[in-house]
């Protein structure tokens, strides 16, 4: 392992990302850094670049400048493969198979030492014991999420990466999601969460604020708030899109903020 | 390569009218053709060539759809961020159907050698061996095209253009030697041809000779599979 060559503390490292897709810059100078042990918020509206930054740090982004090292590997590398959950934006787990066959055929692709218990230990975590033998097919909606939270902490990930995990759930839901996600940084996991419901920015350690492509602002949810002036994350958010750029990060100066964002 | 060919057989137990009608078609079929010829000789001249057109159709669109619904539902994006190599997952869903295949093919051709009294001077094992070599066919190529229909609508279409004249070249219709003579250079080089010429040959000869059309087969096999494993990328724009 390689671990050590790591920036300490740093899970995911990204710098200078860029990205085209198509005609248009999905990603620009992008800089960003997951903490290891704690919960990292991407936020953005619709388009704003997080599923591209997502899937440029698990890798199966084609990029066209920056580095992403993940785990003090290049994104993508073999060495990743056991060690990165990632939750698909669209629960990518296979409908006509029930929930416990879907967890035990990609703890089997993993590797996974005791399959079983893997499995078990999974479904307590996103509570489906019940539906284990339902197929995921007739699951309702939030259920299927969590089967596809499930299948992305089989095995041992020092990071987890989700794509809007908690769209379209009901409070409740969401509120117990957010819980999960608590317990598994608690562990010294890394988790990175995109979300375009600004409130649920309070629930992050750390929060990136995405817009256009280009890093808006990050800290966390306090600062953010003390430095916008404002008392919630949406009017931070809007009150950084009206300045035009991020009005002081912490990790110096950085390529993105030398123009304004709009 | 065994956990996706044993996930892909799970994902089949759960639709039994798959798997019903993968097993039960080919046969109402061949009774069809037998009972359209009342069993005389086009039915017995033609009759090795169904063996092999059957597995290679059916399997070809199970795995054009099941393949493209992988893409498009991200579980393809997501088992290539785990640890398991593209010749695994086209393996293991080349193994799952290819058993399929194997279970028709000895449903099919007792069908054929008994009830329909199809007669035959080579070893019937020779008959299921190619008509199992003729479906991961089905499967390679089924694979291969996949890469290539963005919807389902365009994955069915591909049936008639990828498949269709290889079956009209074939020597069904006209043998393939009395083909014109561009048509018949084309037959050569696909691949449904050599099935049929071992399936006639197991049928018409005591010591058949397959050499050649064994070869070919699995020539086309493995270059589709490796084509196939060409467009899975791990990274996509």
């Amino acid at each position: 392992m390689h671990r050590m060559t790591r920036t300490s503390g740093s899970a995911v490292d990204v710098r200078g990302l860029r990205v085209v897709r198509g005609s248009t810059t999905a990603l620009d100078g992008v800089d960003v850094r997951v903490a290891e042990g704690a919960i990292t918020g991407l936020l953005g509206p619709s388009g704003s670049g997080k599923t591209t930054l997502i899937r440029s740090i698990l890798g199966v982004q084609v990029t066209a400048a920056g580095s992403v090292t993940v785990l003090g590997h290049p994104a993508g590398s073999g060495a990743l493969r056991r060690e990165v959950g990632y939750v698909t934006q669209a629960p990518s787990v296979y409908p006509d198979l029930t929930v416990a066959e879907n967890l035990r055929y990609f703890a089997r692709v993993l590797g996974v030492p005791d399959v079983r218990a893997d499995v078990e230990r999974v479904l307590d975590v996103v509570d489906l014991h019940e539906q284990r033998r339902q197929l995921t097919a007739t699951l309702s909606g939030g259920q299927a999420s969590r089967v596809n939270l499930a299948a992305a902490l089989l095995g041992t990930p020092h990071l987890v990466v989700l794509d809007e995990p908690t769209v379209g759930l009901d409070p409740v839901l969401r509120d117990s999601l957010w819980g999960t996600f608590s317990e598994i940084a608690a562990t010294g996991t890394a988790v990175l969460v995109s979300s375009h419901v600004m409130d649920e920015a309070v629930r992050c350690d750390h929060l990136i604020l995405l817009r256009a492509g280009r890093v808006l602002a990050r800290g966390t949810p306090a600062e953010l708030l003390i430095r916008t002036g404002t008392d919630s994350a949406e009017q931070a958010f809007l009150a950084l899109v009206r300045q035009g750029h991020d009005t002081g990060g912490r990790d110096g100066p950085r390529p993105d903020r030398d123009g304004p964002a709009s | 390569m065994i956990p996706t060919a044993a996930r892909v057989l799970r994902q089949l137990r759960h639709d039994p009218r798959t798997i019903a009608m993968i097993l039960v078609v080919p046969c109402v079929l061949l009774t069809l053709l037998w009972w359209i010829y009342d069993g005389g000789p086009i039915f017995t001249s033609i009759g090795p060539a169904l063996l092999a057109l059957f597995p290679m159709i059916i399997m070809f669109l199970i795995t054009s759809i099941a393949t493209l619904r992988e893409r498009r539902s991200g579980t393809l994006e997501r088992l290539l961020t785990l640890p398991l190599s593209k010749i695994s997952f086209l393996g293991g869903y080349a193994l799952a159907f290819g058993l399929m295949a194997t279970v028709q093919a000895l449903l099919a051709s007792a069908l054929m050698l008994g009830p329909l009294g199809l007669e035959l001077e080579g070893p019937w094992a020779l008959l299921v061996l190619i008509a199992v070599l003729d479906s991961i066919l089905g499967v390679a190529l089924g694979l291969f095209v996949s890469a290539f229909a963005n919807t389902e609508f365009q994955a069915v279409q591909f049936m008639p253009a990828i498949v269709l004249p290889q079956v009209l070249l074939c020597g069904l219709l006209v043998p393939r030697e009395d083909l014109p003579r561009f048509l018949e250079v084309v037959s050569n080089v696909l691949p449904l041809s050599y099935a049929v010429d071992a399936m006639n040959e197991v049928a018409r000869s005591t010591d058949p000779d397959l050499t050649l059309p064994l070869i070919v087969l699995g020539v086309f096999i493995v270059g589709m599979l490796a084509l196939g494993a060409a467009t899975l990328r791990r990274r996509t724009p």
